[in-house]
């Protein structure tokens, strides 16, 4: 699935997250289900942080990792990464539905469709960024959890944050395409 | 130059070239020592014989990942154990219902069901009546002193006989015709998918996607001509319709181990795969410390540790435990809970 030539992705445009502006308005979930690329079906996950104890909540898309856990740990070679570093979401003829990149994604992303036997996740909504356009989320999301754009408006946007995509996992460092927002000089976001 | 030798992988090529020489012995003796092998399949044979080659060497490729290694091991382990003939019958509707009828493809679209059904059914059923014809294994010939009634012979024994002109005859005769137009309709399905579906229109490419369609039709149109041309036009375009077939055919052939054609092999792992689970399930399940649910099954869990430390990934934690024993939900909300964190301490939730 490598991208063809006549692919117009733009490599100046980049998604920056920021979590901690979600309000759970669920507005992504619904835009997402409108992405031709995986057909009614949300892929965005958003949901309470802790329920019992606040009100926060949480979006996630898929950070689309330079080394994908995802990819590496499936049976059936059903998840790819193209020449844009976009991850695709599976192989329809290829994937068994075995759940490996489901529980092994540090993010929690890829979800398992139970009937249809196919893990489906977002893939950055590349029917829409391989023409350059932006990710259905990002154009609703009335917060700025979700934004997507180039390193330079998002610096004028928030001069007090500084975009971070190495995580660490315990033991495990980890790199993304996808950015979080974190306060200003930080460079890395450490999990566990 | 010669590195493509030492890339090899020779466990596969041990493999490879057992499988193809076991196929070679199984004609030789199947044919009764080529006596009915039918020398204008020739083709045909080289192309199959290549293709089991390919097919047993990328098989053997795949099964040493490390995660396809892991279900391998596992599923023919359990096979051999006594607490699989509890399994038996799930096995079998198992395959009944997702390999042969592919049911699984519904919830995806009911025309991609249908599609891909009589895409998967006409190959098979093609398959299973060439794949003998190829191999010598079946032949028919005129019952002595009779015009009117057929043998037909497998393995050089005369099985059944059947009238000429009758029902047997005429699916016996056809059955390659049934087995086009399941084909046709079904890529035609499938292609016209490809064509409306804006998902697909971003996502696909001509070799991956479309070349498997085409060539498909291609074989089936032909295959179709051949029984047109002797039926309607006599014989006229045989010589053409015949070497197009045997061209797609043997392309096909040779192409399975290398494209989209490979996951017709791949897809019974779906059978061990759902077996793991089930299995998994009456050993108990992982319970997230996040959302304090079950989420997988714990021999999941674990096993993906294992696996995951094979492909050079830790996700141990410093204080005991792993990223791994959160269930998806956890995961998002401890990363959420760290981006929090980094907020408040920085004194300002919005920078
Ligand atoms: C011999 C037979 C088979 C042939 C010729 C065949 C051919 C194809 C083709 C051409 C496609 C791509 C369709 C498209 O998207 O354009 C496909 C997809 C697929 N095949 Fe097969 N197939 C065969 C057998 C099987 C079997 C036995 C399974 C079993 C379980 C299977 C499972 C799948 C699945 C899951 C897809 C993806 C369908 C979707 O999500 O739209 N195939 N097959
Ligand atoms: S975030 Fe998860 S699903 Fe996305 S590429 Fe990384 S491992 Fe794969
Ligand atoms: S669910 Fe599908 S894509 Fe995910 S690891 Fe299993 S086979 Fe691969």
């Amino acid at each position: 699935m490598a991208a063809g030539p006549d692919s117009n992705f733009n490599p100046d445009m980049e998604f920056f997250v920021d979590m901690q502006r979600c309000i759970g308005c669920r507005a992504c979930e619904a835009a997402c289900a409108e992405c031709e690329t995986n057909g009614q079906e949300p892929m965005i996950h958003v949901n309470y942080v802790d329920r019992a104890h606040s009100v926060q909540t949480t979006v996630q898309v898929c950070m689309h990792c330079e080394d994908p856990a995802c990819a590496n740990v499936c049976p059936a070679d059903a998840i790819a990464k193209d020449g844009n570093g976009v991850v695709h979401s599976a192989n329809t003829s290829r994937c068994i539905g075995c759940s490996n990149c489901v529980l092994a994604c540090p993010f929690g992303v890829p979800k398992k469709m139970e009937a249809a036997e196919l893990m489906m996740k977002c893939n950055l909504c590349y029917d829409r960024t391989s023409v350059g356009k932006k990710p259905m989320c990002a154009t609703v999301c009335p917060s700025g959890a979700l934004f997507y754009g180039t390193r330079e408006e998002i610096r004028k946007k928030r001069p007090n944050s500084d975009p971070v995509n190495t995580f660490k996992f315990g033991a495990q460092t980890v790199h993304t395409k996808v950015n979080i927002m974190m306060p200003k000089g930080s460079t890395e976001l450490r999990v566990h | 130059m010669f590195k493509i030798f030492s890339d090899l992988n020779r466990k596969a090529l041990l493999n490879a070239s057992i499988a193809m020489v076991l196929v070679i012995v199984l004609v030789y003796v199947g044919s009764r020592d080529l006596q009915n092998f039918d020398a204008a399949l020739i083709a045909y044979l080289f192309g199959t014989v290549f293709a089991v080659f390919g097919i047993m060497y990328r098989y053997s490729v795949w099964v040493q990942r490390p995660p396809t290694r892991l279900y391998w091991r596992r599923t023919w382990k359990f096979v051999f154990s006594k607490r699989f003939f509890p399994y038996l019958g799930f096995v079998i509707t198992q395959f009944v219902k997702n390999i042969l009828f592919q049911r699984f493809i519904y919830p995806r679209g009911k025309s991609r069901w249908i599609g891909h059904f009589l895409l998967a059914t006409g190959c098979m059923l093609a398959f299973a009546v060439t794949i003998p014809l190829t191999f010598g294994w079946i032949h028919f010939t005129l019952l002595p002193g009779t015009t009117d009634i057929y043998v037909a012979h497998v393995f050089g024994f005369a099985v059944s006989k059947f009238e000429l002109g009758g029902l047997i005859a005429f699916n016996a005769f056809h059955i390659l015709n049934w087995c086009s137009l399941f084909v046709i309709i079904g890529a035609i399905l499938m292609m016209r998918r490809r064509l409306t579906n804006g998902g697909l229109i971003a996502t696909q490419s001509f070799q991956d996607d479309w070349m498997p369609l085409v060539l498909l039709l291609a074989i089936s149109v032909t295959g179709l001509g051949l029984t047109f041309d002797y039926s309607f036009m006599q014989g006229k375009t045989f010589e053409f319709m015949s070497v197009t077939h045997a061209i797609t055919v043997i392309l096909f052939l040779v192409w399975i181990p290398f494209g989209k054609f490979f996951h017709i092999f791949q897809r019974p792992a779906q059978l061990g795969t759902n077996v793991y689970r089930k299995e998994g399930e009456r050993l108990g399940m992982a319970v997230c410390p996040h959302t304090g649910e079950a989420f997988a099954t714990q021999l999941h869990v674990n096993d993906l540790k294992k696996v995951t430390r094979e492909l050079d990934f830790n996700f141990d934690m410093e204080g005991g435990g792993s990223h791994l024993d959160y269930s998806p939900e956890g995961k998002r909300a401890a990363l959420a809970k760290a981006q929090f964190a980094a907020r408040e301490k920085e004194g300002s939730f919005f920078g």
